[in-house]
């Protein structure tokens, strides 16, 4: 297996740094903190509240240990918990952002400007702790929609932040959203009024520059009645030695004939060889089908972090409501990435499906991990669930932990499992066709990934084809 | 200068030959059969050839098309003319039967330095190369090999030769598995495959299907190496009386 023993041996291409001033607050979690974070971003009073509650019940909590890795302790008082750069916070236009930050996002690929006007999407980008600039707000403002940064959203628009914020993921969840309840950043807010359609796909970076910073965006979309929205969201950091820390939530409202459609493509750094560095990602992402014939999809593709825990799930409220989880989980190097969702069936009728793809390379341990819950009431309940595994080398591995939870006599709960493995033959097969052990791995991997990749708008499909392309690249011998 | 030249060649896996001494000449236009009982290491030489990695080669030289064939690697190899047609083809899930042959055909066309097929030309190619080897269509949409009988393995293999047209086939015991007819069509495939500029090797168990593509040279291995070649009668002699003979003339010559 000497071809496929050198996997993972490529380098982080995001891993730059930006040069620009920051403001930062001094390391440490604390009420302080907190009330500095929630003035500086001219909160309403019940946000801080809210903050504080959060933290009061986060100090009597205790650090989950009951996943599939381990890691070396975070310690939470060494942490900057903001850091903004220092330059005009607020943009009228583009010419006033710096413009080092600007070419950050040019390097990312990122285009804010005319290019990205062209391809129709509006960009929300969050660097460090503030929301930079959010384009084609006026455009879409005249449909009554309203995306912007969160911050902004809690000025702004502070009752439907009140209605909505914490109803889908409460802030006693877990130990990490409960932090990122006490000491969230920014992140995105989005709201669509019913019966309308984005027109556009909406979107949003997220990139971690300053050392020694957290992350912890708060990201709250909400499509009324009868309205559609798909959401993208892209995550890079730079490379450094230290670990960096993402704990972000997602809250997904669903109300009755509403869909929301949400795509990841996250590349963290994911550390080095020896597994120094490397982001840690703990997010909790959920949505609410609330209404009845609501729907909502999670697909993503997770080629970075050094570990990732992570469930995007689907609470089924209304009756013949449908949740969909497409993901594809790349692990190499030392990588760990526990991921899976929960279905939660509440509503008669409703319907899931789960289709998990985890391709392990070098030493990635990659894990599933899967709750599909079906209540008393939740009459002709159905999922279906299909959990495949792609093992590159001999090194790495890939763990299935299905929870199964039936309450309802008249539910069908379907799960298939494959685990397949890229075997020397195959690839000396596509040799004797011409075809090189890399584009034959990149071939097959997506060929393996197809069903997700089909899940994804067509340029965030061809990104993460690229991506998978890229994290494999030179790690063949 | 032939296409192929094999000298004194010996391989096989770590720490032990398999292969103990082939000489072997091939020219454009010709067709050499390969017979041999089992384990004789025939299906090793098309590996060693083809550049498999678990095989060395330990002594001797081959050259193809006048370069050294062991400064190749296996896709160069490819890229040059060389196929491989397998005795056991392998699956390749999730990628379809004519994706990859379009990629095989551009990393040969990059090769060369001649620019990518358009996929308007190439579904031409393709449907023009179906009908030649009679092959259903349907085979071609679904994924390399996957759930394909033993036969339409065979088959497809014949296929993905017919639209790469190598200059020279090795042909591992694709006679194997294949009922009556469809030895028949596949025989025809290989001939439609024959040209002046190019060669085959063609390993297999039977006389019948040299009924069909005629050899131009016959060969037996015997324990890694040819004890004896001669021409199409060689194989109808082999069919009548089995390789003891063989057995007896090699061991008489100790
Ligand atoms: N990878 C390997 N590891 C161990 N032994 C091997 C390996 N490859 C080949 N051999 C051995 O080398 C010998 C020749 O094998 P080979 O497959 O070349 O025979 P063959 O002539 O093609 O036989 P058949 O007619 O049955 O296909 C056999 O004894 C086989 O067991
Ligand atoms: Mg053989």
């Amino acid at each position: 297996m000497e071809a496929i023993e050198t996997l993972a041996q490529q380098e982080y291409k995001e891993g730059w740094v930006t040069d620009i001033e920051m403001e930062t607050a001094p390391p440490g979690l604390n009420e302080d903190i907190i009330r500095f974070i929630s003035a500086k971003k001219k909160e309403p009073e019940f946000l801080l509240e809210w903050r504080l509650k959060a933290y009061r019940h986060w100090l009597t909590m205790k650090e989950p240990n009951w996943q599939y890795m381990a890691y070396p302790p975070v310690d939470y008082q060494d942490i900057v918990y903001y850091a903004a750069p220092k330059n005009t916070p607020e943009y009228n236009s583009l010419d006033e952002v710096d413009p080092e930050l600007l070419a950050t996002y040019d390097k990312l690929g990122i285009p804010l400007e005319e290019q990205k006007v062209l391809a129709g999407v509006a960009v929300d980008a969050v660097f460090d702790s503030v929301s930079v600039h959010t384009t084609f707000k006026d455009k879409l403002a005249e449909l009554g929609i309203i995306f912007c940064s969160f911050s902004e959203a809690a000025q702004e628009h502070p009752d439907l932040v009140e209605k909505y914020l914490g109803t889908v993921v409460p802030y006693r969840d877990n130990y990490f959203a409960t932090m990122n309840s006490a000491v969230f950043s920014d992140g995105s807010f989005c709201y669509i009024p019913p019966g309308v359609r984005c027109p556009m796909e909406l979107s949003t970076y997220f990139r971690i520059n300053t050392a020694g910073t957290g992350q912890f965006e708060r990201t709250l979309i909400i499509a009324d009645e009868g309205s559609y929205v798909s959401y993208l969201e892209g995550c890079t950091a730079p490379m450094r030695d230290e670990n960096q820390l993402h704990a972000a939530v997602v809250e997904l409202v669903a109300l009755k004939d509403a869909q929301i459609k949400y795509s990841t493509v996250q590349n963290w750094y994911p550390g080095d060889e020896q597994g120094k560095g490397g982001v840690y990602n703990f997010v909790t992402k959920r949505g609410a089908c609330k209404g009845d014939n609501s729907k909502i999809s999670w697909t993503q593709v997770e080629t970075g972090s050094a570990i990732t825990w992570k469930y995007p799930s689907v609470i089924l409220q209304g009756d013949h409501s449908i949740g969909e989880f497409y993901s594809v989980a790349l692990t190499r190097n030392k990588q760990v990435a526990d991921t899976g969702t929960k279905m939660i069936h509440v509503g008669k009728n409703s319907r899931s499906t789960v289709v998990s793809k985890g391709i392990s390379a070098g030493n990635g341990q990659n894990v599933y991990r899967g709750r599909i819950q079906v209540l008393k009431k939740a009459d002709g309940a159905r999922n279906y669930t299909q959990c495949d595994s792609m093992l590159i080398g001999d090194r790495c591995g890939a763990h299935t932990f299905p929870y199964i939870d039936v309450g309802n006599n008249s539910a069908s709960v379907e799960h298939e499992a494959s685990t397949a493995r890229i075997s020397e033959d195959q690839l000396f097969y596509c040799k004797t066709r011409g075809i090189s052990t890399e584009d034959a791995i990149s071939m097959i991997i997506n060929g393996f990934c197809k069903e997700v990749f089909q899940e994804l708008p067509m340029e965030f499909a061809v990104e993460a084809k690229k991506l998978l392309g890229i994290s494999l690249e030179g790690s063949v011998g | 200068m032939a296409l192929l030249e094999i000298r004194n060649l010996r391989g096989g896996i770590k720490d032990q030959d398999i292969i103990n001494g082939i000489d072997l000449t091939v020219d454009r236009g010709e067709v050499h059969a390969i017979m041999g009982p089992n384990g004789s290491g025939k299906s090793t030489l098309g590996k060693i050839l083809a550049g498999h990695e678990e095989y060395e080669e330990t002594g001797g030289t081959v050259r193809f098309q006048d370069k050294d064939l062991f400064e190749l690697t296996p896709e160069e190899r490819a890229n040059e003319g060389m196929f491989l047609a397998f005795q056991y083809p392998v699956e390749i899930p999730g990628v379809s039967n004519a994706y990859f042959l379009r990629a095989a055909m551009n990393e040969r066309l990059k090769y060369r330095g001649e620019p990518e097929i358009s996929a308007g030309a190439f579904r031409r190619l393709l449907d023009k190369k179906m009908k030649q080897v009679d092959m259903d269509p349907e085979l071609a949409r679904r994924p390399v090999n996957e759930d394909f009988s033993g036969g339409e393995k065979k088959r497809n293999e014949i296929f993905h030769m017919a639209v790469l047209e190598p200059t020279l086939s090795i042909l591992d015991e694709t006679d194997s598995g294949l009922d009556i007819d469809a030895m028949r069509i596949v025989a025809h495939g290989i001939n439609q495959q024959r040209t002046a500029d190019n060669a085959m090797i063609v390993i297999t168990h039977y006389q019948r299907l040299l009924d069909y593509v005629v050899p131009d040279y016959v060969h037996v291995m015997y324990q890694g190496r040819i004890v004896k070649s001669g021409r199409k009668e060689l194989a109808f002699e082999l069919e009548e009386k089995g390789y003891e003979w063989i057995r007896e003339e090699v061991e008489a010559a100790g």
